[in-house]
C-alpha cells in the first residue's frame, strides 16, 4: 500500500499528516512493527549540525551610482578574499577563505585562525555590516575603479549560501597513532590513540536515512539553517558505490549533496563560524530532510539506529596525509562512539564529535513542526542522483 | 621588583583594621585594589595587585598574616558560555578532570567549575570559542 508524496502533502495542508523524528520513529516502529507503522506515518525528519567546509555564499552588491565591474578585479570583505572572476557585481566568498597576511600555521604553530569567511557570512546573517574593498580596472561601461564600502544584506540583491558538499552519508573516525599531537579538520588528536573524533549525526543524519537516494535528489527541499534550501546537485566527491552493511547503509564516506538557500531567511542559531586551530575557519550549518513515508522500505530504512550504523576508523597522522600504513585501523558503530569510548588496538579510546546531536534533534523537532503546522511541504525529486535505487525493494 | 596579584579575605573582627595602609606605610609596597568588598562586621573580600621589592612584599604579607588575614594568589577561571555552546562534545575527550561532561540522554554538554584545574586544553580545541578564561575577581 504505497503512499505519493502529493498524498502526503494534501494531508499536510490539511494538518492531518503524522510526522516523528528518525529518532522517535525507531519507538514507534519497534512497539507497532513496521505493517502497522507504515499505515500511521507520513512524514520522517532528519537532522544535523556540523561543520561542512565545503560551503560559501553568492552575493549580488548593489551598484553604486557611477558603475563599477569587480569581474576580473579583486574584492575583499573584512579583509577576506571573495573571489570575483563573475560578472559586474557578483562575488563569492567561501567558507575557509582567510585574510592575507593572516598569522598562519608558519608564524608559530599552531595558528588560531579567528576571522575568515565563513565569520563573514555569520556577520552578514546576524544584520551586521561588512567592508566591502573592491578593485577593477575600468572599462567604458564600468568606470569606477575602487570602491570602499559598508555593506550588509539590505546592500546585496542577492545573497545565498551554495554549497559544493554538504551532509556526507558517514564519515572517518579520526585517531593518531603517531607519538605527537597533531592539529587536524577532525580536531586536536592526542598522541597514540589518546582520543578519537567522529562526525556524524548517526541515526538522525539525513543521508543515513535513505541510503540509496530514493527520496533525496535533485530539487529536493531541505530546511538549511532556518531557509527553506533546495538540493541542488549531487554534493562533490558523492560516492554512490561506497561498500555498504547489509542494511543498505555505507561504511565508508559516500553520498553528498550541494545544497543552495537564500541568506536572507537563515538565523545565527542555525549558522556558524567556527575556528580549528592549526587548521583554519570553517562553517557548521544546520540542515533537516524530510523524508516521505511512501512503503515499507523506507520506513525500514529511517528506522534504522546507532547500533546498525557503522564508520571506519583512520590515523590522520599518517594513513589520511600520507596514504602510507594501514588503511583501517577498525570499525565501530555509532552506539559505541556514543558512549563516549571505542576500542582500538587493544585500547580504550575516547571519543567526542564535532557534530552536535542535541542540535540535530532540534534541527529535526524543527522541522517536523513545521511540517505538522503545514509550513513545509515536501517535494520530488526533479532528477534521481547517481547510483539512486528508486525501485530497489518495492518489487520484491 | 616584584609583581602579583592576590586575594585577601578579612574575617570579621579585623575588617575594620587599616591593612592597606599598613602595607604602604609600613612595608613600603605598592598597593592596587582591583576589586573590594568589604563592609564594616562582616567578612571582607579585596582582589589587590601588590608591586614592590620581594624582600617588601614578603614582610608585608607576613604582618597580613600575623593579623588574620588569608592570603591566596589570584587564580585565573574557565567560564563555559553556554550560548555560544552546541554540545558537540569536541572538549569532552581533552578534559582531563571531567569539569566538562555531555548527559548522553539529552546530549547537553555541561562545565562543573569546581572540577576545573585551568589546564587551557578546551580553550584550544572548542571551535566554537564558547570557554573563555578569566580572572577569578567576583
Amino acid at each position: 500500500m504505497a503512499k505519493t508524496i502529493e498524498e502526503i502533502n494534501a494531508k499536510i495542508r490539511s494538518g492531518k499528516v503524522v510526522v516523528f523524528t528518525a529518532e522517535e520513529i525507531i519507538d514507534v516502529v519497534q512497539e507497532k512493527g513496521v505493517k502497522q507503522a507504515v499505515r500511521e506515518v507520513d512524514v520522517v525528519t532528519t537532522g544535523t549540525f556540523s561543520p561542512m567546509c565545503s560551503s560559501g555564499a553568492f552575493f549580488n552588491v548593489k551598484q553604486p551610482k557611477e558603475k563599477m565591474k569587480l569581474g576580473g578585479g579583486f574584492a575583499t570583505l573584512n579583509g577576506v578574499p571573495a573571489y570575483a572572476g563573475l560578472a559586474a557585481a557578483d562575488i563569492y566568498v567561501g567558507a575557509t577563505a582567510i585574510p592575507d597576511g593572516d598569522p598562519r600555521n608558519s608564524n608559530g604553530r599552531p595558528g588560531k585562525f579567528r576571522y575568515g569567511g565563513a565569520h563573514v557570512i555569520e556577520d552578514l546573517v546576524a544584520g551586521k555590516k561588512v567592508l566591502l574593498r573592491g578593485g577593477g580596472y575600468g572599462t567604458d561601461c564600468y568606470p569606477r575603479k575602487t570602491r570602499e564600502q559598508m555593506v550588509g544584506l539590505e546592500d546585496m540583491n542577492d545573497a545565498f549560501l551554495f554549497n559544493p558538499r554538504n551532509c556526507y552519508q558517514n564519515y572517518n573516525v579520526a585517531v593518531n597513532l603517531s607519538d605527537k599531537p597533531i592539529y587536524t579538520y577532525m580536531g586536536k588528536l592526542k598522541p597514540k590513540l589518546g582520543n578519537a573524533y567522529y562526525c556524524s549525526a548517526g541515526q538522525l543524519s539525513p543521508l543515513f536515512n535513505d541510503p540509496y537516494f530514493r527520496t533525496i535528489g535533485i530539487g529536493t527541499r531541505v530546511f538549511l539553517s532556518g531557509a527553506e534550501g533546495y538540493v541542488a546537485w549531487p554534493g562533490t566527491q558523492h560516492n554512490p558505490n561506497a561498500p555498504r552493511l547489509k542494511n543498505g547503509t555505507p561504511q565508508t564516506p559516500a553520498g553528498t549533496v550541494a545544497l543552495i538557500g537564500d541568506m536572507r531567511q537563515m538565523t545565527t542559531e542555525w549558522l556558524r563560524a567556527v575556528c580549528y586551530t592549526g587548521y583554519g575557519v570553517t562553517l557548521s550549518l544546520a540542515v533537516g530532510v524530510p523524508i516521505p513515508i511512501l512503503d515499507e522500505d523506507m520506513l525500514r530504512s529511517v528506522s534504522i539506529t546507532d547500533e546498525q550504523l557503522k564508520a571506519p576508523v583512520v590515523d590522520y597522522s599518517e594513513f589520511y596525509p600520507t596514504g602510507q600504513g594501514e588503511a583501517k585501523l577498525g570499525e565501530v558503530t555509532y552506539k559505541e562512539l556514543k558512549s563516549g569510548s571505542i576500542h582500538i588496538k587493544d585500547q580504550d579510546v575516547p571519543t567526542g564529535s564535532f557534530s552536535s546531536y542535541a542540535l540535530a534533534r532540534k534541527v529535526a523537532h524543527h522541522l517536523k513542526q513545521l511540517i505538522q503546522d503545514g509550513d513545509f511541504l515536501l517535494t520530488q525529486f526533479q532528477a534521481p542522483f547517481p547510483g539512486a535505487v528508486i525501485e530497489k525493494e518495492t518489487a520484491k | 621588583m616584584k609583581q602579583m596579584k592576590l586575594v585577601f579575605v578579612f574575617p570579621e573582627n579585623i575588617v575594620e583594621e587599616p591593612v592597606t595602609y599598613h602595607l604602604i606605610a609600613d612595608y613600603g609596597v605598592r598597593v592596587n585594589i582591583l576589586r573590594a568588598s568589604i563592609d564594616p562586621g562582616k567578612q571582607g573580600r579585596m582582589v589587590v595587585e601588590l608591586v614592590g621589592e620581594e624582600i617588601q612584599i614578603s614582610q608585608g604579607l607576613n604582618y597580613l598574616e600575623s593579623v588574620g588575614v588569608l592570603v591566596t594568589p589570584l587564580a585565573k577561571e574557565i567560564r563555559h558560555l553556554d550560548d555560544r555552546c552546541t554540545s558537540c562534545t569536541s572538549c569532552v575527550p581533552h578534559c582531563p578532570t571531567q569539569a566538562l561532561e555531555v548527559d548522553r540522554e539529552s546530549w547537553n554538554v555541561s562545565f562543573d567549575p569546581e572540577k576545573c584545574i585551568v589546564c587551557f586544553s578546551c580553550l584550544e580545541v572548542c571551535i566554537y570559542q564558547a570557554m573563555s578564561v578569566e580572572e577569578q575577581l567576583a
